[in-house]
């Protein structure tokens, strides 16, 4: 008897050999071979000794069977075809709690990035730097709004946050000497293109454990065709010395060096390849993301080589893991043994509720991509949100409630994507942007092939 | 052991649910991303 549905609670793909298997909801891992795959495509949908029959030409009846059977057991066992635990409904309990800032210390840059969502930091409006009476009120604003919350999240951000560093550190001593008062405790990153990461400020970062996001392309000629100063010229040859001076006296850790990838490069595991070789452990190389019409755009025509792409890196990921010289690529990053709770991934980003932009003039955006679009101002540092309907239009903005979401394999994963990319390319929260999902899926395999694969070596051992 | 599956690892995220969700991980697009989001790389703060 065909019984629908089964194959919707379950996702497969196999690389190199490995075949997989991932039981989407309580999100199992398997590693199967080609005979429970082939089974797998008709369980459920067809009697067992119809997918015998299916198969007499290709597999053993014995061997189809025995896989069968071997599914069929684990189903018994709730281990696979596993139901959600919601039912499709999720309702965030309590008020929204505002536990992290991206702090636009300064809208303005010393670089001219061609690919720059900041619109050369100005974010669509004017030029300017945050007065400390603002980051203080910010502050103070994440203080009561955190409620219960012990640890609070500060990024400095921009534009170019070295631009006003006096206000970074006048913002830190600030903030922990209010935390003390209210065992709170805030943790600081902060995010620059390196150009004025000089030995002062890379020592008071490093003894202030503010952790740190360098922004760098890749190879010099893919780092300096995007990453210009005003006059045109690369920034690699100004920013590899204090990048690698910063992570130098990180002892590697607590840093990531992040890229941005474009139509330019394609073949980004080679610059991947290359932070590596300059000694970075840290790495996470993104898509960049822009309208179709921009010349460097990723468009998807370029999907089938981007997908390949990442396969490339994994192997190269895994071959220095296997040699006993690995790094880490952030979305590779994938523990399927313990990764965040199912409230966390129904959570997402946390963007309008959890997770707020402020200007350099003390407005409230939803994250920093928002940032300048009048329409998604939310409130201000000084009154706090003004508009508690457009937090819960984001909090509600979850997998549950977007359609392609709701029956992706990924959507415990990405959680959703990202919202502005959403509000961007499908003009609403609910649509996510298609290209950006389809990276992600790969991105999402991929980092799966891995952890399998990283088991079976551990397992060896 | 099975001849045609293995079990890789399980976290039972539809368990994953009472008693958590305490909020204290790090936002997402904090800690590398800014432009992608990718939730299921972030560490749990309990573990």
């Amino acid at each position: 008897m065909r019984q629908p549905g089964k194959e919707k609670l379950i996702h497969k793909f196999a690389y190199r050999g490995t075949h997989i298997l991932l039981d989407i909801n309580s999100g199992t891992v398997f590693e199967i071979d080609a005979v429970a795959d082939a089974v797998l495509d008709h369980y459920g949908r067809r009697s067992k000794a119809e997918i015998i029959a299916y198969y007499k030409n290709r597999y053993a009846a014995g061997e189809l069977a025995a896989a069968w059977e071997e599914i069929a057991d684990l189903e018994r066992q709730g281990l696979l075809f596993t139901a959600d635990a919601l039912a499709g409904t999720y309702n965030p309990a309590g008020e929204p709690t505002v536990k992290a800032l991206c702090l636009h210390v300064a809208h303005d840059c010393n670089l001219r990035c061609r690919y720059c969502f900041a619109d050369a930091g100005e974010y669509m409006g004017k030029r300017e730097i945050m007065p400390l009476s603002v980051a203080k009120a910010a502050v103070d604003f994440v203080l009561a709004s955190s409620r219960e919350r012990k640890f609070i999240e500060i990024d400095f951000f921009g534009g170019e946050p070295l631009l006003n560093m006096d206000v970074v550190k006048a913002t830190v001593d600030y903030a922990r000497t209010k935390a003390r008062g209210c065992g709170k405790e805030f943790r600081f990153t902060l995010t620059t293109n390196g150009v004025l990461l000089t030995e002062a400020v890379r020592n008071y970062l490093k003894d202030n454990g503010i952790s740190v996001v360098l922004s760098l392309d890749g190879r010099p000629e893919v780092n300096d065709r995007m990453r210009v100063f005003p006059g045109g010229q690369g920034s690699y040859a100004t920013i590899l010395p204090n990048i690698r001076a910063m992570v130098q006296l990180l002892n590697n850790e607590g840093y990531y060096v992040r890229g941005t990838y474009t139509r330019w490069n394609t073949d980004f595991a080679s610059d991947v390849v290359h932070l590596v070789d300059l000694g970075f452990k840290h790495i996470s190389v993104e898509p960049v993301v822009a309208e179709a019409a921009a010349p460097y755009a990723l468009t998807p025509e370029l999907l089938p080589v981007l997908a390949q792409e990442y396969e490339r890196l994994a192997d190269i990921y895994l071959e220095r893991f296997e040699a006993g010289d690995p790094f880490d690529f952030f979305h590779f990053n994938i523990n399927s043994e313990s990764g965040p709770c199912l409230p966390k991934r129904l959570t997402g980003c946390g963007a309008g509720h959890e997770y707020l932009a402020v200007t350099p003039a003390g407005d409230l955006y939803p994250c920093h991509q928002f940032v300048g679009r009048a329409e998604y101002r939310i409130g201000s540092v000084f009154t706090g949100i003004e508009r508690p309907e457009l937090a819960q239009v984001f909090r509600q903005a979850h997998i549950y409630n977007k359609p392609q979401c709701r029956e992706c394999w990924a959507r415990f994963y990405c959680s959703g994507g990202c919202h502005a990319n959403a509000a961007a390319f499908g003009g609403s929260l609910l649509a996510p942007y298609e290209l950006a999902c389809a990276l992600q899926k790969k991105r999402i395999e991929c980092a799966l092939y891995i952890d399998v694969r990283k088991r079976a070596a551990a397992g060896d051992k | 052991m099975k001849k045609h599956i293995r079990l890789v690892s399980s976290q039972g995220l539809q368990k994953n649910i009472v008693n958590r969700g305490c909020g204290e991980c790090q936002a997402s697009c904090q800690s590398a991303c800014k432009t992608s989001c990718t939730v299921s790389n972030q560490v749990c703060q309990k573990q």
